[in-house]
């Protein structure tokens, strides 16, 4: 059974190490989750960028944040990659796998993976 | 939305929005209903706004982001037999006591009743993106209930943000858990 005190035992892990703000990350991954989002599936894509940059060590390195319409509804679901003095990457229609393979190539590998790209889908 | 886990994902970022800060979303399976009730203390909405939720063809700039959410979940609601209502006191005329009550009735019978689907991804997805507001979700069955309050996950944390990756994984083991007993 989950307790209570094993959040306190995380909690406790998790004290002495700098914790991330929104934001303060190298790369920031943003998942439209508007309902034009949500309808297209974007919930399983935001859960695989999620355990990718975690379970790959890249926390220190990447945040995985969620926004409203990204006014683009017919290219759902939309992952925005925002990095430092680079251009915003925009990946569309996205499923999970691709995510996984974004959080490889991209973020891990620093290569953008161009066929998954809004500018490869027009 | 293909689950019914997604249409509360949806609803409840409208409670995010509209600066609530505890959000309580209920699922009551009783006999032949699914009742889902979200309910939040945010600023709530006048009675000319109120009006217009359900219409996804009211498109004036301030209300916009009413969108198509609620006309979506009235209808899926509305296929079963079932029906939406939504209930909301705006903070002008109640300062102390504001906030919105969503609550969508379907027959489960129904051969259109969508299904209830992953409702704990739904409630990871909504903890991950909103660390610092508080979520009480009750999913009552006909032998069992499932029950996470956030507040007391913050208390017992002490400060260690709630989207911590370890703990957006308890948070799932521990629904999951509570499914399976």
């Amino acid at each position: 059974m989950k307790s209570l005190a094993e959040l306190k035992a995380i909690k406790e892990k998790m004290k002495d190490k700098v914790v991330l703000r929104e934001g303060s990350a190298q790369i920031r991954i943003v998942v439209g989750m508007a309902t034009c989002g949500i309808a297209a599936g974007a919930r399983p894509v935001l859960n695989a960028l999620v355990e990718a940059v975690n379970e790959g060590g890249l926390s220190d390195k990447a945040t995985v944040t969620q926004t409203g319409c990204i006014g683009l509804c017919q290219y759902e679901p939309i992952v925005e990659v925002f990095e430092a003095d680079k251009e915003k990457v925009t990946y569309v229609k996205m499923d999970a796998e691709k995510a996984k393979r974004v959080v490889e190539e991209h973020i891990k590998g620093g290569k953008i993976v161009s066929e998954y790209t809004i500018g490869a889908s027009k | 939305m293909k689950e019914l886990s997604l249409n509360i994902l949806d609803i409840a970022e409208n409670s995010v929005k509209a600066g609530a800060t505890l959000t309580e979303i209920s699922v009551l399976e009783e006999n032949d209903t699914i009742t889902l009730v979200i309910k939040d203390n945010g600023s709530g909405m006048t009675d000319e706004v109120l009006k217009s939720v359900t219409n996804p063809f009211y498109t004036t700039r301030t209300t916009r982001k009413v969108g198509m959410g609620l006309p979506l979940l009235k209808l899926e609601a509305e296929m079963t037999g079932g029906s939406l209502t939504v209930e909301s006191r705006h903070i002008s005329d109640y300062p102390n006591n504001h906030g919105t009550v969503v609550t969508a009735v379907f027959y489960k019978n129904h051969i259109d009743c969508t299904p209830i689907g992953d409702v704990v991804s739904s409630m990871t997805t909504l903890i991950q993106g909103h660390p610092d507001i508080d979520f009480l979700f009750l999913h009552k069955m006909e032998n069992k209930k499932v029950l996470l309050d956030t507040r007391e996950l913050r208390n017992a944390l002490e400060g260690v943000p709630l989207n911590t990756y370890e703990v957006i994984k308890w948070i799932e083991e521990f629904l999951n858990e509570q499914y399976i007993i």
